[in-house]
């Protein structure tokens, strides 16, 4: 039972952070973006590239996805979304927007780093053992840390800095933000592009343990939905609280169900499709405040 | 005038340089590859396609495959079906409005089979890289199992370990999908045929999994001898072993199916040690000349060379070989049936005096298999070594 919890926190850690940067740009700019896994996908490579391919340290390798993400998060939402929102009448154009922009980056990735599963050396060697009561290998340890780390440090930054201020203003209401001051426009860019960099950062943190390919950008914008729906759309902690019970249902419904075959997911989509019936907000329903 | 004078000239080097065109290219002969070539299962098919492209260029750059009175180049045609029967339908239906007859692949069992109507519809004979009998089989005629089964090659290693390991007891994991489910049934089969206690076989994951670490824990918890990894993609083999090792495992762990050195040292490296897989048709002690000339050609082009094109690179040549062999083939399947039959000629791979010749009477009652060496290789610090050597029809 130990086991299954320690892996249900991990696993819960990397979902959370995974789906934070999907729930901002929602709660921000109302766009469901389905390019989020391959966002996700691009991070990884990027890292596999400097720290896998380059041989440059892991932490530069990080910091360089981090703003390599942020900066197409940027053009992203400056060239591709805002133009389309200003001028569009109805919500599906961003979906398609955003569907598009996923085919997009498969493509671009495809042409850039390949087809192949790519993984880099373990960060660090060692495994944790209690008595194999909890089996849990270091570099486990230290990603669980960094990702839990990366959400306190999300979240302080959206409750204390001026530009975290702007943008809940802003995902409260649009109107009475700009009214306020609020530069819509700038700080429309700096959410998404702050959503990308967070995709582009747990792209980055998982590589180390996964490895990356090129068709995990739509099974993982499908989990980070999932999240969402669970916490409740555009709202920050629903996401980590979403994150954190797919994480566990997973690992404990793998281990209780694994003589019954692969029923594991099955039953989470039964769950959802009965819990957003019975509340289609989600845990914390509105967005942000 | 001067402008006339002009246009002429120019119209005349126009003439001339399509005249030469004319005079140095031959016909093309299209070959057709549809197959998975993005996303977890991509290098089954990408060293398929990287095969045949190798293979082609460098019969083109000797002047063409002469068959009949006719010298063609050849050209592959590639359709990445994503590993999606629909897709690989479509693909196989753009291969027919081509005029293609010849066509290597799909890669797996559930493409191989929905591809079955179109090929037979449009007289296309195909080289499956999947292993349902039923598909090589009477009544079916038109496909051509391009390597080892698992039915056939699973038996072959259980057997190895069990006689040269101790193994008694084994577990299965296989990913949700068809064919990995049916690897591993057949898997169950052989081993409980071979008096090999199973002590898990129901653990399945889902294909797009990233954390394998709660899929597997259950079956590390019996502790078998032997985990066979049941059609497990190489983009997720790493993975799991990886998983595995780290959770205190230290038995056995093999697949039936074929796997990149590469990709096991970037995503397991050392932990993936041990780690026993069918390998491609070839090793140093069997590879002739000609294979060694073409591993490093394939090198050169593609930066990389991915050792289950070692057996991924005999399709095309039995196809071309077939074709020379009975001319009359090129346009009829039939004629390419009737060959099948009586085909043999010296396998350019292999030292000695293996041929190239069609198989598979004992497991589908007709010779609708490529006889290719059963090769059983081990992962070792980077690069698969060789196990054992077989034959199989």
């Amino acid at each position: 039972m130990e086991q299954i919890l320690v892996n249900g926190a991990y696993l819960g850690a990397q979902y959370a952070l995974i789906a934070l940067g999907l729930t901002l740009i929602f709660a921000l700019m109302n766009v469901l973006n389905f390019a989020h896994g391959q966002m996700y996908v691009l991070g990884g490579f990027v890292t596999y590239t400097i720290y896998g391919q380059l041989g440059m340290p892991y932490a530069l390798a990080l910091l360089v996805t981090a703003v390599s993400l942020a900066v197409v998060g940027a053009v992203v939402e400056r060239f591709l979304f805002r133009p389309v929102i200003r001028r569009s009448q109805r919500d599906e154009s961003t979906m398609l927007l955003a569907a598009g922009l996923g085919f997009f980056l498969d493509a671009v990735i495809l042409l850039l780093f390949g087809e192949k599963q790519r993984g880099v050396p373990k960060l660090i060697d060692g495994v944790f053992n209690w008595d194999f009561r909890v089996i849990m290998p270091h570099d486990r340890i230290l990603i669980g840390c960094l990702a839990v780390g990366c959400i306190v440090l999300f979240i302080l930054f959206m409750h204390f800095s001026k530009t975290g201020r702007a943008l809940r203003a802003l995902a409260q209401d649009r109107d009475a933000a700009q009214l306020m001051g609020v530069d819509v426009d700038r700080y429309s860019m700096t959410g998404f592009a702050l959503g990308a960099m967070l995709a582009g950062i747990v792209g980055g943190l998982l590589v180390t343990i996964t490895g990356v390919n090129l068709g995990m950008g739509g099974p993982t914008s499908t989990k980070a939905f999932m999240m969402v729906m669970i916490g409740g759309a555009g709202v920050i902690p629903g996401a980590i609280v979403g994150g954190v019970i797919l994480g566990f249902m997973e690992s404990i419904l793998l281990s209780a169900l694994a003589s019954y075959g692969d029923v594991t997911y099955l039953l989470i989509f039964v769950s959802l499709m009965i819990f957003l019936a019975i509340r289609p907000n989600g845990l914390m329903g509105k967005p942000w405040g | 005038m001067r402008k006339l004078l002009v246009k002429t000239a120019g119209i005349a080097a126009i003439s001339m340089a399509m005249a030469c065109q004319t005079a140095t290219a031959n016909e093309a002969l299209k070959i057709g590859f549809v197959g998975v070539t993005s996303g977890p299962a991509a290098a089954w098919g990408t060293s398929n396609v990287r095969s045949m492209q190798t293979r082609a260029d460098w019969l083109n750059e000797q002047g063409g495959v002469t068959i009949g009175d006719t010298t063609y180049d050849i050209e592959i045609i590639t359709f990445d079906d994503q590993k999606d029967p629909k897709r690989a339908i479509a693909g196989m239906e753009k291969m027919a409005q081509e005029g293609i007859h010849y066509v290597v692949g799909p890669n797996v069992d559930d493409g191989a089979a929905a591809v079955r109507p179109v090929a037979e519809k449009n007289d296309i004979i195909y080289f499956p890289y999947a292993f349902p009998k039923s598909l090589y089989t009477p009544p079916a005629s038109n496909a051509v199992l391009g390597m080892i089964a698992n039915y056939q090659s699973g038996p072959a290693i259980y057997t190895y370990l069990k006689e040269n390991k101790g193994v008694k007891t084994v577990a299965f994991v296989a990913a949700n999908e068809s064919d990995p489910l049916s690897q591993r049934d057949g898997g169950v089969a052989a081993a409980e045929a071979l008096g090999l206690k199973v002590v898990s076989s129901n653990i399945t994951y889902q294909v797009d999994t990233t954390d394998f670490t709660p899929v597997i824990t259950p079956a590390i918890k019996k502790r078998p001898d032997l985990l066979v990894l049941s059609g497990v993609a190489p983009a997720n083999a790493p993975q799991l072993i990886r998983s595995a090792r780290e959770l205190g495992y230290q038995g056995i762990i093999s697949t039936e199916t074929a796997q990149d050195a590469q990709v096991l040292q970037e995503g397991a490296g050392n932990l993936a040690n041990g780690f026993i897989s069918v390998g491609g048709a070839s090793t140093p002690e069997i590879a002739s000349d000609t294979m060694r000339e073409f591993v490093k050609r394939y090198t050169e082009k593609f930066g990389e060379y991915n050792d289950e094109s070692n057996t991924k690179v005999y399709a095309l040549e039995y196809i071309i070989e077939t074709l020379k062999a009975n001319p009359n083939a090129l346009t009829n399947v039939e004629e390419f049936k009737k060959t099948i039959e009586t085909f043999e000629v010296p396998n350019p791979y292999m030292k000695g005096d293996a041929s190239l010749k069609y198989v598979g009477t004992t497991s589908f009652t007709q010779k609708r298999q490529l006889m290719v060496p059963l090769v059983v290789n081990v992962y070792q610090d980077g690069k698969f070594e060789t196990l054992f050597i077989a034959e199989v029809d």
